[in-house]
C-alpha cells in the first residue's frame, strides 16, 4: 500500500515538475519575442500614452520575475488569465476551441486506427509483393504531401467540382445556434438536442477535414504497425504456430498481433495527442475554429496567457495520455502486470 | 454468394457511399440572409470607443450612427447622420448640432442630444485606443462633462479648447469613435466605472442599420437588421464567416456558400473579372505603403539619398506586376479619396538621375542598409523588387522579413533602418496623416508623443510648423490650399517614400447590390445592401 501511494506521488509529483516545466518555458518565449503584446491590445495606431497606460494595467511593465511569479500564483487558483484578442478569460475561451479539435483528432485518430492498422498487417504478411509496395506508396503519399494541398485539393474535387462535400465550417450557417451548447462537441450537443439534421450537417462538415488528418495520421500507423509485425512474424512462437498447422489468419491476428497490440498502443497514444494540438493548416483551410487556430493566432500577437493555457493543455493532454497508455499496457501485457 | 471479405469491404464502402445523403441539406444561401467570408481575426472589441481596427471598425459603422459621416462620392463634403444642421459660434469655440427627430434606437427609444453627450464624454472617459481623436480638441476626463453637454433633447453643444476649423471637428467626429450609444442601456449593463465597456465588447447599443446578435471570435459575427434604423435593405441577416484563406473565400463564392468574398488575392480577383457571374466592388482605401528611412543611419540622414531612393523605385512595374488589382500607386502622405489629397505622382524610375543623387551626397559607391517589412504576401515580392531597384544605384539592401506586429514593435522603437510597412489612417481628415508624417515637436528617445516621425527620429520645424498653421485653418478652402503645399513640400524632402495605395474589393455574386466601401474601414456599409 505504502509503495503504492509512493508511486502515485511521484507519479503527480512528475506531472508537476512537468507542467511548471512548460510554464516557465511558454511564458520566457512570450516575453522575449521581439512584439509588443500590447499593439494587440489597443490597436497599432494608438497614442504612446494610452499604450504605457494599458502596458501598465496589463501588468508588463513590472519586472519578468515579478509577472512570473503573479502568473504562478494565478494558475495555482486556477486562472489562466485573460485573452488580449477575446477579452475572455482564457479557461473559457479553450472550453469553446478545444472540443472543435477533441471532435476532430478523435474521429480521425479512430478513421486512422481503424484503417492503418489492417493495413500495416496486411503489408507485414505480404512482405514485398505488390500489395506491399503499393501500401508503402499510398502511405509515403500522405506523410510527404503537405496537408494544405491536400486540403484545397479536397475542397477543390469535392466541393467546388463535384458538390457532394460542403464547404469549410463547422456547420451550414442554416444551422448556426439552433443546438444549444452543451458539450461544445457538435455531433454530441446535436444528438442530445435530438436534432438530426444538425448531426448530419456537423458530420458532413467533418468527413473533409477527419479524412485529411486521418490520412496523414495512418500513414504513420501503417508504417508503425508494418514495422512491428514483421518484428513478430520472425519470433520463434510464430514458428511454433505455424508448425503447430494453425492457420494463417489465427497464426497473424491471435499469435503475432496481441504483441504488437501493446506497443501500437503508444504509437497511436501519441499520434492522438498530436492531433489534439490542433492541426493549423487543416483548420485554416477548412475554417474550423480549433486549438490549432487560438494557438497561432495569439502568438502572432504575442497573447502569452492564451499561449501558455493552450500549451498547458497540451501538456496535459500528453501526460494524460501517457498514463492512459501505461494501464493498457497492464492490461494487454502479462508481464507488466 | 457474397464472400465474407466482399461483405466487409461492402460495409466500409457504406458509410462513404452515403456521404451524398448527408450533404443533402444544402443549397445556397437563404435569401434574406447575408454571407460574407471574411478574415475576423484581429478583431478585440465591438466598443465603438474602444474598437481600434479595421474589421472591428466596419462592424461598429454598421452598428451605430455618428452625429455626422462623410460623402462616399464626395471627400470634401460631409454629411449629416444623427444631425441634421450644425453651426459654429465666432470664438471658433463653440459647436452647436441639431438632431434629427426621427432617428431610433434598436431598442426603439429616440436618440436624443444626452445620449450624443453622453457618448462623446463616454469615449474621453474611457480614454482606450481611438480616444484621441475626440480628446484632442482639449477635453479631459474632468471637464468633459461641461465641455459637451445636452441643452435639450435636440440639441448638442461643444466647446473646444483652442479655436478650431469646423472641418477638423466634423471629420473627428465622422470617425469610428464618435459613434453614438444608447445612455440608458449602457448605464444598466456597466460593471463598476466601466459604462459598459464590458457589455457593449460583444453586445450592441446603437442606431445603425444592424444590430450585433452575436460574435464567436474567430468564427463569426452575426447581424440582425435594425427593427427602427433599416434603410432600404431586404436581407434580415448578414452573417460575417471567419474563412482566412483566401483560396477557401474563392471556392466558396463560386459554390454559392457565401454571397460575398472580402479579402481575395489578386489572382483570384482576376479570375473573376469580367464573368458576368459577379460584381466586383472596389474602392482606394485609407492605407499607404511607404519606407520609413530612420535618421538614426548616417547615410540615410541625407536629403539626397531620400530624394535618390525616391527617383529608384520603379512604382508603376510594381504596381503592374506584383499587385494590380490590390494596390494603386500614390505618393502623397495623404491617400487619395480624402480631402485634400495630391494625386499627381512626380516620381518615376529614373536610374541615371538617382545616381546623380547618390554622388552629390557622396555616396557615389553606395552603402549597405537592412530593410524591415511583413512576411505576409505580396510584402515580400514587392520588398525584393525594391531591392533590386535600389541595387542599381548601389544601396545594397538586406532584407529582413518578420510577422506584422514585430515589424510594428522594432520600428515603434526606433531600431529599424529602412521599413516598408502600411500606415492605416485613423480618421477622415487630412491632420490625421500630416499629425504622424509631418509634426515632431519632441524627437528625444522618452518622447511622450510618438508619431511616424519620431520612430524615423526625423525632426523639421518648419514642417511642423506648417501642419499645424493647415489644422488651425479655419476658411475650409485655405485649409484644403495650405495641404496641398504641405504635401508637396513633404515630397521634395522628407525621408518617407510613399509607394502605394490599399485598395479593398468586394467580390459580390451577381444578384447582390448595395454593398458600398468607404475610404475608412468604418464606412464600408451594408445599410442599402440587396439580395436577389
Amino acid at each position: 500500500m505504502r509503495k503504492r501511494l509512493g508511486s502515485l506521488a511521484s507519479g503527480l509529483a512528475s506531472i508537476a515538475l512537468t507542467l511548471l516545466g512548460l510554464a516557465i518555458v511558454t511564458f520566457l518565449i512570450g516575453r522575449v519575442m521581439p512584439i509588443d503584446p500590447v499593439l494587440a491590445a489597443v490597436g497599432d495606431n494608438a497614442p504612446q500614452a494610452v499604450i504605457e497606460r494599458t502596458r501598465a494595467e496589463m501588468g508588463l511593465d513590472r519586472p519578468i520575475a515579478v509577472q512570473f511569479l503573479t502568473y504562478l500564483w494565478q494558475l495555482a487558483h486556477g486562472d489562466l488569465g485573460r485573452s488580449i484578442l477575446t477579452k475572455n478569460a482564457v479557461t473559457s475561451d479553450i472550453a469553446r476551441y478545444f472540443p472543435a479539435t477533441l471532435e476532430l483528432a478523435t474521429a480521425a485518430v479512430l478513421v486512422a486506427a481503424v484503417v492503418g492498422v489492417p493495413l500495416g498487417v496486411w503489408a507485414a504478411v505480404r512482405q514485398g509483393t505488390v500489395i506491399d509496395q503499393t501500401i508503402r506508396v499510398v502511405c509515403l503519399a500522405g506523410h510527404s504531401t503537405p496537408v494544405f494541398v491536400l486540403a484545397l485539393g479536397s475542397l477543390l474535387i469535392f466541393y467546388a467540382i463535384l458538390g457532394i462535400a460542403p464547404g469549410p465550417g463547422r456547420q451550414d450557417i442554416v444551422f448556426q445556434d439552433m443546438v444549444p451548447h452543451v458539450t461544445g462537441l457538435l455531433t454530441v450537443d446535436a444528438l442530445i438536442a435530438g436534432d438530426y439534421d444538425a448531426l448530419r450537417d456537423a458530420l458532413a462538415h467533418m468527413v473533409q477535414p477527419v479524412l485529411i488528418l486521418a490520412y496523414f495520421s495512418m500513414a504513420y500507423i501503417t508504417r508503425m504497425t508494418r514495422a512491428f509485425m514483421l518484428d513478430a512474424l520472425n519470433g520463434e512462437y510464430v514458428v511454433t504456430a505455424r508448425a503447430k498447422g494453425l492457420s494463417g489468419t489465427a497464426v497473424v491476428w491471435r499469435h503475432a498481433f496481441p504483441n504488437v497490440g501493446v506497443r501500437l498502443v503508444t504509437v497511436l497514444a501519441l499520434t492522438y495527442a498530436g492531433l489534439l494540438e490542433g492541426a493549423v493548416v487543416t483548420e485554416t483551410v477548412f475554417a474550423w475554429p480549433g486549438l490549432g487556430q487560438y494557438l497561432t493566432v495569439s502568438l502572432m500577437n504575442a497573447d502569452m496567457n492564451p499561449v501558455v493555457g493552450a500549451t498547458l493543455l497540451v501538456g496535459l493532454v500528453y501526460v494524460g495520455l501517457n498514463l492512459l497508455a501505461d494501464l493498457l499496457y497492464r492490461q494487454l501485457d502479462p508481464r507488466v502486470r | 454468394m457474397i464472400s465474407r471479405r466482399m461483405f466487409l469491404a461492402g460495409s466500409a464502402a457504406a458509410p462513404f457511399l452515403s456521404y451524398a445523403s448527408l450533404t443533402a441539406v444544402y443549397a445556397d444561401t437563404p435569401k434574406d440572409v447575408l454571407v460574407v467570408a471574411q478574415q475576423l481575426d484581429n478583431m478585440t472589441s465591438l466598443d465603438p470607443h474602444e474598437s481600434f481596427e479595421a474589421v472591428g471598425s466596419e462592424i461598429c459603422g454598421n452598428i451605430y450612427q455618428k452625429l455626422v459621416t462623410p460623402n462616399l462620392d464626395k471627400p470634401d463634403a460631409i454629411d449629416g447622420d444623427l444631425a441634421e444642421s450644425w453651426s459654429a459660434a465666432e470664438d471658433g469655440k463653440t459647436f452647436t448640432f441639431r438632431l434629427r427627430k426621427d432617428a431610433k434606437f434598436a431598442s426603439g427609444a429616440p436618440v436624443t442630444a444626452d445620449d450624443a453627450a453622453f457618448s462623446l464624454q463616454r469615449a474621453v472617459i474611457m480614454n482606450k485606443g481611438p480616444a484621441f481623436i475626440i480628446s484632442q480638441f482639449g477635453f479631459t476626463k474632468d471637464n468633459v462633462a461641461e465641455r459637451i453637454k445636452a441643452l435639450d433633447p435636440a440639441t448638442l453643444v461643444i466647446t473646444t479648447a483652442e479655436p478650431t476649423s469646423l472641418s477638423f471637428l466634423l471629420y473627428c467626429l465622422s470617425a469610428g469613435v464618435g459613434a453614438i450609444v444608447e445612455k440608458k442601456v449602457a448605464l444598466e449593463r456597466a460593471q463598476g466605472e466601466d459604462l459598459g465597456n464590458g457589455w457593449l465588447r460583444q453586445n450592441s447599443a446603437g442606431s445603425g442599420p444592424w444590430t450585433l446578435r452575436a460574435w464567436k471570435p474567430s468564427e463569426s459575427v452575426m447581424l440582425d437588421a435594425n427593427p427602427h434604423g433599416g434603410r432600404g435593405s431586404n436581407v434580415k441577416r448578414i452573417v460575417l464567416r471567419h474563412i482566412v484563406d483566401p483560396s477557401a473565400q474563392l471556392l466558396m463564392l463560386q459554390k454559392g456558400d457565401v454571397d460575398i468574398a472580402r479579402d481575395l488575392t489578386t489572382d483570384q480577383l482576376r479570375a473573376l473579372e469580367g464573368n458576368a457571374s459577379y460584381n466586383l466592388v472596389r474602392k482606394s482605401v485609407a492605407g499607404l505603403m511607404v519606407i520609413s528611412m530612420n535618421q538614426k543611419h548616417p547615410h540615410l540622414a541625407k536629403p539626397q539619398v531620400w530624394q535618390a531612393i525616391k527617383w529608384a523605385i520603379d512604382y508603376d512595374g510594381i504596381q503592374k506586376n506584383v499587385v494590380p488589382l490590390t494596390f494603386v500607386v500614390q505618393q502623397s502622405f495623404l491617400p487619395a479619396g480624402f480631402p485634400g489629397a495630391l494625386t499627381e505622382k512626380p516620381f518615376r524610375k529614373d536610374v541615371a538621375r538617382a545616381k546623380a543623387l547618390m554622388a552629390e551626397a557622396g555616396l557615389a559607391d553606395g552603402f549597405e542598409v537592412t530593410m524591415d517589412h511583413y512576411s505576409a504576401q505580396p510584402y515580400p515580392d514587392i520588398a525584393q523588387t525594391i531591392q533590386a531597384n535600389l541595387g542599381e544605384i548601389g544601396i545594397r539592401v538586406k532584407l529582413l522579413s518578420a510577422e506584422n506586429r514585430q515589424v510594428l514593435t522594432k520600428t515603434r522603437a526606433r531600431q529599424h533602418e529602412l521599413a516598408l510597412t502600411v500606415w492605416g489612417t485613423d480618421y477622415f481628415d487630412p491632420h490625421a496623416n500630416a499629425d504622424v508624417f509631418c509634426v515632431n515637436l519632441d524627437n528625444s528617445d522618452d518622447a511622450k508623443v510618438r508619431p511616424l516621425t519620431w520612430r524615423s527620429s526625423w525632426q523639421d520645424k518648419k514642417m511642423s510648423d506648417q501642419a499645424l498653421a493647415a489644422l488651425k485653418e479655419r476658411d475650409p478652402a485655405r485649409r484644403v490650399a495650405l495641404y496641398e503645399q504641405l504635401q508637396r513640400d513633404h515630397m521634395a524632402a522628407s525621408p518617407f517614400a510613399f509607394l502605394l495605395q490599399k485598395t479593398t474589393t468586394a467580390a459580390c455574386r451577381k444578384g447582390v447590390t448595395g454593398a458600398r466601401l468607404g475610404t475608412l474601414s468604418d464606412s464600408h456599409s451594408y445599410a442599402t445592401v440587396r439580395k436577389s
